[in-house]
């Protein structure tokens, strides 16, 4: 029995330790050596290893019954993992594997055995930290219910908050960055009031949801009135962002907004409709590039449009493109469609870059001197007045979005998505639903493209890559597929996160590969999921009911 | 005229030929079925009524108005109502939604509630989970929606395949208690079954079909005293 009981601490120890050993030898690691998140001690790297070695500690904790049974085994599999840690140190001090593994350095050594090196005291010192992490991570999966996630979520806060030093520290009260902020990262005063407040505001939110005090306390406000209310105060908290954003932050909340835009357009594709679509940057490509053209005094014609007028052009041309798309695809399904639709993506983009297009697209070089747009003599010039045109089209799309996912429209997408033949069998025409989430769907992608040809001022061909298409995806499954909401939290995390995280950048794609097997693990459903939306037609129902009991109940009204 | 004629419809699917000249009639109100084993050609002929299989040689004709080169959609709006084989609900949308979609081709929303009200009230179960994803209903309540969902495009023919697949034996009865309602309710409905015996209970009139031909055709009272119908699908000895 106590074999049994102990080969499943071994095993997710022994899984912990490989993941470390994973992170370390691609440079996840050693790559944020010099983030210093709390006092000089504490850097992001360090983070990252006792989050594993409690990870472990609390997978494994979870799977046995009771406080006594929890922390004893969690610190094993903890206790496990530093060992294999402390093992990778050895090999990389004492063997060169440098030619083969770039990352296999002594650098790595210390930074695994939290600087005390592959000996005796770094040894002692990593088994010490897994103890601890594990004695924490069972700790808390034995705590009462709510205490175990006040205290993780407000250690999470605290290290967000130093992790975003260089963006926040510009943004907020000169008196208060001085004190929350050291050198680099928080102050150890700091760190310990943020972990506080952060426990104590997390504690208040999930008391008050408890005891119901919000339900009552939102009450006093009529509910008509509430949403509105809510509503305006967001969007107000949006469009002040170029107010008090720089113009760092403000190119990320574009590049965020494009995203969006993207992924709300890809949404119709793919969320509503089903419709598998990885070449999704061809729409976004050929916005770009129709603005391009026709405003840039550098290729093709002569003239140069205006912005204005270049805006709906391009709009209409990735509508055609969309249809252009969607024909031939008319009868493909899933993989089929996925790999055809992919063809195309490359398709443009090879276009693009192509000799023979090079008068008219610029070919390798691309094109630069792209127009910005101008309101009589306010010409929008800095990402921050971009934003406002971003943070429109946005909405925008959103609100397009939620009027297709209501109407008749839209029904019939998700018909088309659940069972194809059965739709058709409803009377719905599959030529046209199809055709019009492509259509629909690829306008948002040529809005995102425009928009973005004209802030940047340039487009080259590299920009265009199937990642793009992979990144758009991504925000989807992360948001979860078909929900509005969900797409902005994608975008937000999956493109406005690593851009303030500039080390993330090499990651990206091993961290996109993590963030989906978790998602698939844990959350399927993604994020935010779409619910099942509550009817308009709950109220008709109503007025039916009242006005014809008699003939209902005969059948035939 | 009659409501439905098939006149000598022939299927292939590929070099298989599914049905090799099929010619039935159903009359206003109603219950005709469809018998026969396995492989048929039961289920195609109902796929070739609704426009999912495009007949190779024959004519389809609803009261006069040729159905044969009609595209799915064109034929649900001229009245012809399909329940397909297997119920296939849509299983992440609410039954609402479900039935909601069974009456795309309806825009007057009084109307679609008015006939919502009516599958309700034939199967109070639906109302109960009306915000439930179709998926999670049990294979009863699917099948009552997968009808129900007909029902809400008023069809002046149901095309039911199969309705007791695989429903457990009391909720066989209710079904075809519904379907005989549904009937005297005015829907005329052309019925495919494996349960001969039940079906037989029910319709006016039946065909056998064998190997994509049909081989008897009578009352459902001359079938079911019709020794071959017996031996091969009443399990008589």
């Amino acid at each position: 029995m106590i074999v049994h009981a102990a080969r499943r601490a071994i095993f997710i120890g022994l899984v912990a330790g490989i993941a470390g050993w994973h992170l370390s030898l691609v440079g996840l690691i050693p790559a944020f050596a010099q983030r210093r998140l709390v006092g000089d001690a504490l850097t992001f790297s360090y983070a990252l290893l006792v989050a594993l070695l409690a990870l472990a500690a609390y997978a494994t904790g979870r799977r046995y019954p009771g406080a006594v049974q929890r922390i004893p085994w969690g610190i094993l599999s903890a206790l496990l993992s530093s060992l294999m840690l402390f093992l990778l140190a050895l090999l990389v001090t004492h063997l060169n594997l440098r030619q083969i593994l770039l990352n296999a350095t002594p650098e790595l050594a210390r930074v695994l055995t939290f600087g005390g090196g592959a000996s005796g005291a770094g040894l002692v010192r990593l088994l010490l930290i897994g103890l601890l992490a594990g004695l924490f991570a069972g700790g808390l999966s034995a705590l009462p219910r709510p205490w175990g996630r006040v205290i993780v979520s407000a250690a999470l806060m605290t290290l967000l908050l130093g992790l975003l030093r260089d963006v926040l520290g510009p943004l907020l009260p000169q008196v208060v960055t001085s004190f929350l902020y050291g050198t680099a990262g928080l102050s150890l005063a700091g760190a310990l009031v943020t972990f506080l407040l952060a426990a104590v505001l997390f504690t208040l939110r999930w008391s008050l949801r408890a005891k119901a005090v919000t339900a009552r306390a939102t009450a006093a406000v009529p509910a008509t009135l509430r949403q509105p209310v809510t509503q305006a105060l967001l969007l107000l908290i949006l469009a002040s962002v170029p107010l008090w954003a720089g113009l760092f932050l403000s190119n990320v909340a574009d590049f965020v907004g494009f995203y969006i835009l993207m992924g709300l357009g890809l949404n119709l594709v793919l969320g509503f409709a089903g419709l598998l679509d990885l070449g999704y940057v061809a729409f976004f490509a050929v916005g770009a590039y129709t603005m391009a053209v026709l405003t840039s005094p550098e290729v093709g014609q002569r003239f140069t449009l205006d912005f204005w007028i270049a805006l709906p052009i391009a709009i209409v041309t990735t509508v055609l493109a969309g249809l252009l798309v969607g024909l031939p695809v008319l009868r493909m399904r899933g993989d089929y469609l996925a790999i055809a639709t992919l063809g195309f993506g490359e398709i443009v983009r090879l276009l693009v870059l192509s000799d023979w297009l090079k008068p008219y697209l610029g070919g390798a070089q691309g094109v630069t001197r792209i127009g910005r747009p101008s309101i009589a003599s306010w010409r929008i010039d800095s990402p921050q007045e971009f934003y406002l045109l971003v943070l429109l089209s946005c909405l925008f799309a959103w609100f397009l979005s939620v009027r297709l996912r209501d109407s008749r429209l839209g029904r019939s997408w998700f018909a088309i998505r659940e069972d194809e033949h059965v739709a058709q069998a409803m009377g719905i025409n599959r030529v046209t639903a199809k055709l019009s989430a492509f259509a629909i769907g690829a306008s948002f992608g040529g809005l995102s493209g425009a928009l973005f040809a004209s802030l940047v001022g340039s487009v080259v061909p590299a920009s265009f890559s199937l990642l793009v298409s992979i990144n758009v995806v991504a925000v989807l499954v992360l948001g979860g597929m078909g929900s509005l909401p969900g797409v902005v939290v994608g975008a937000l995390a999956l493109v406005g996160l690593p851009e303030l995280l500039r080390e993330f950048q090499e990651y990206r794609l091993l961290v996109y590969g993590i963030v989906l097997i978790a998602m698939m693990l844990f959350r399927p459903a993604g994020l935010l999921p779409e619910r099942i939306h509550r009817r308009e037609l709950e109220e008709a129902v109503e007025e039916a009911r009242e006005i014809a009991p008699a003939e209902i109940a005969t059948g035939r009204g | 005229m009659s409501l439905l004629e098939l006149q000598r419809v022939h299927v292939h699917y590929g070099l298989i030929q599914a049905l090799k000249g099929i010619s039935l009639t159903v009359e206003r109100g109603e219950i005709v079925t469809l018998l026969g084993a396995n492989g048929a050609g039961k289920t195609s002929t109902l796929r070739a009524i609704s426009g999912l299989v495009r007949p190779s040689a024959g004519r389809i004709l609803l009261e006069g108005t040729d159905l044969t080169h009609r595209k799915p959609h064109e034929i649900v709006e001229l009245g012809v109502g399909h329940v397909p084989e297997g119920r296939r609900i849509f299983p992440r949308l609410s039954v609402e939604d479900n039935l909601r979609l069974g009456a795309f081709t309806v825009h007057d929303r009084t109307e679609i509630a008015r006939r919502q009200e009516y599958v309700f009230t034939l199967f109070p179960r639906l109302a109960e989970r009306r915000k439930q994803p179709g998926g999670t209903l049990s294979g009863g309540e699917q099948q009552m929606l997968a009808i129900g969902r007909a029902l809400m495009m008023q069809p002046r023919i149901l095309l039911l395949d199969e309705p007791s697949m695989g429903l457990a034996p009391v909720l066989v009865e209710s079904i075809f208690e519904v379907i005989q309602r549904l009937n005297r309710d005015g829907t005329t409905i052309l019925l495919v079954e494996q349960n001969a015996r039940m079906a037989l209970e029910i319709a006016h009139r039946g065909y056998v079909l064998e190997t994509g031909e049909i081989v008897l055709a009578g009352s459902a009272a001359e079938l079911a005293r019709d020794p071959r119908v017996q031996a091969a699908y009443l399990g008589a000895a």
